[in-house]
């Protein structure tokens, strides 16, 4: 089923990932419209192109986040929902944390 | 006042005398202790009278009681990493009565290390952080038995060490100690608790516990090195390590009473700014992990550092971008900049930095902004202002250790191209400018 309104979802980022992002942690965003369904695969291009400001090879790497990034959906490791297949609904909370190694 | 700064420096040195004495002293009486114990061996894990007093507190808490302080005295932990996160997690392991402490570090004692690392004095800076927390440890109760490993954890001294105990805490600072660490305990077959903090943020979980997933399972991959940040350049604020360390103790007493509810397939995010607690599921063990899978390929230690390709420690290395014409030395700044008053200095630090100390007239521009196009005109303003039409203008540029300053002057010399001046950094940055210029300028 084609979206005919825009997806509304949170896009959170922690561990240093905001930096990349304005340095704001919380975006409310809205995908537009589009023919099939979002994913995160097409998300991330998403970000690539609309949000991400500053060195994009520090987040992303071919289609996917670099190493040491994991995605969370809704609270939840994004391997246990299908990783780039997932498909976004509306609401949805979706966590990007760069994991620390400082101690 | 040199009369009585001499009685000052006496006073001290006296002092310093007298600890060492009370160390000596301290030494025998656990000598002399440990022989008693051995030949009364037999009562380890029998609760002594101290062990009531001091631990009736907790006794009394029924899902412990005798018997789970019989276990905490007959379990081992071993602490890898003696700073922000193993400073507080050993603390409150040793004062709840875990019966052998192992702590694993290279490092010395640093002035830098105080406001987080509470285990060491500032008498300690120098000293070697194992001992100088084993001391303090043992002044906490000194019927613990702490081993002290003062060395760098590698892949040949690993699994000797780890097998010697119950539980592992990593409270490391480094990517490549943490895959290490990994692989030993998946190979040994231990539980690994595991803690992070940087800035304002924490990060906590349990790896290789009931069939719980490792650090390769949800990491299969080292990140780059240069998305990794150690706490040297993006800061920490103490209490923020202080609390994954206290919560790494409370995981690693839950692991030894054999408790349910350790924090294993989850990931605790703590955010000091917001003061949340964020509990993550995470995926489940990875049957093709290259370690702790069904088939696994790692089977002995590797090169970690190699794996990771970075070093074992939070130390930066030197960079080596510039040919030795393009970098001065601090003596030669000084007779140029101060005493002669030619060219320019940008300082290319982060601007909380600058704040902290700068030299006198030197200009901050943090290294990211040299991309911008704005930044660039403006440096070209101030050139056209100060150099007139003087051939090979200096621009020298600066940061803390001559690093980013490297990458600075090679940024700059293509977009100052056109401009007749000579770009160079100063070698060894403010630290070689402190230690050969000013040494009222801090070292941080």
């Amino acid at each position: 089923m084609s979206q005919q309104q825009g997806l509304e979802i949170t896009l959170e980022f922690g561990g240093g990932a905001e930096l990349l992002f304005g340095n704001l942690k919380k975006h409310q965003v809205t995908l537009p419209a589009c023919e099939g369904k979002w994913t995160i695969r097409s998300l991330l291009t998403w970000m690539k192109d609309n949000l991400l400001k500053e060195r994009p090879e520090l987040f992303i790497q071919g289609e996917t986040v670099r190493p040491g990034i994991l995605v969370l959906v809704n609270d939840a490791d994004w391997e246990l929902l299908g990783q780039l297949d997932y498909e976004i609904e509306a609401k949805d909370n979706i966590l990007f944390i760069s994991t620390l190694h400082g101690g | 006042m040199s009369l009585e700064s001499k009685s000052i420096f006496q006073m001290e040195k006296e002092i310093a005398d007298l600890r060492e004495l009370l160390r000596s002293k301290e030494q025998e009486l656990r000598v002399l202790k440990e022989c008693e114990g051995s030949k009364t061996h037999l009562s380890v894990e029998k609760l002594s009278k101290d062990d009531i007093e001091r631990f009736s507190r907790q006794i009394i808490i029924p899902s412990i009681g005798v018997k789970g302080q019989q276990l905490m005295k007959g379990a081992s932990v071993l602490i890898v990493g003696a700073g922000g996160l193993g400073c507080p997690a050993a603390q409150y392991l040793t004062g709840s009565g875990i019966g052998h402490i192992g702590l694993v570090d290279y490092d010395e004692v640093d002035r830098s290390n105080l406001h987080r690392q509470l285990l060491h004095s500032q008498e300690n800076i120098g000293v070697s952080k194992v001992s100088s927390a084993a001391e303090a440890l043992r002044r906490l109760n000194s019927n613990v038995r702490i081993s002290e490993h003062s060395l760098q954890l590698d892949s040949s001294n690993a699994l000797n060490i780890v097998q010697q105990y119950d539980v592992v805490i990593d409270a490391t600072d480094n990517v490549a100690t943490r895959y290490l660490l990994n692989d030993a305990c998946v190979i040994s077959g231990k539980p690994l608790v595991s803690g992070s903090a940087l800035r304002l943020e924490g990060q906590l979980t349990v790896y290789n516990h009931h069939q719980g997933p490792c650090y390769r399972c949800i990491f299969p991959k080292p990140p780059p090195p240069e998305t990794v940040t150690n706490c040297g350049d993006g800061g920490v604020l103490g209490a923020v390590p202080g609390v994954i360390g206290v919560l790494q103790a409370l995981e690693a007493i839950k692991i030894v009473l054999g408790w349910t509810g350790v924090l294993s397939g989850q990931l605790l995010l703590f955010s000091g700014e917001q003061s949340t607690f964020r509990n993550i599921r995470l995926r489940a063990k990875n049957p093709s992990c290259d370690v702790c899978g069904d088939h696994p390929l790692i089977t002995k230690l590797i090169d970690y550092e190699q794996f990771c390709g970075a070093k074992a420690t939070d130390k930066e290395s030197g960079l080596s971008l510039l040919k030795q014409e393009q970098r001065v030395s601090p003596e030669t700044l000084h007779r140029s900049f101060i005493c002669k008053n030619e060219g320019i200095v940008i300082d290319v630090r982060d601007s909380e930095e600058f704040n902290m100390c700068a030299l006198p007239n030197s200009i901050n521009i943090p290294l990211k902004k040299l991309e911008e196009v704005t930044t660039i005109q403006k440096i070209k303003e101030i050139l056209d202002s100060r150099k007139k039409n003087e051939e090979n203008f200096p621009v020298y540029v600066l940061c803390r250790r001559g690093n980013d300053s490297q990458r600075a002057v090679l940024k700059l010399e293509q977009s100052l191209g056109n401009e007749n001046v000579a770009v160079c950094d100063l070698e060894g940055g403010l630290h070689a400018w402190a230690r050969a210029i000013d040494s009222s300028f801090p070292i941080y």
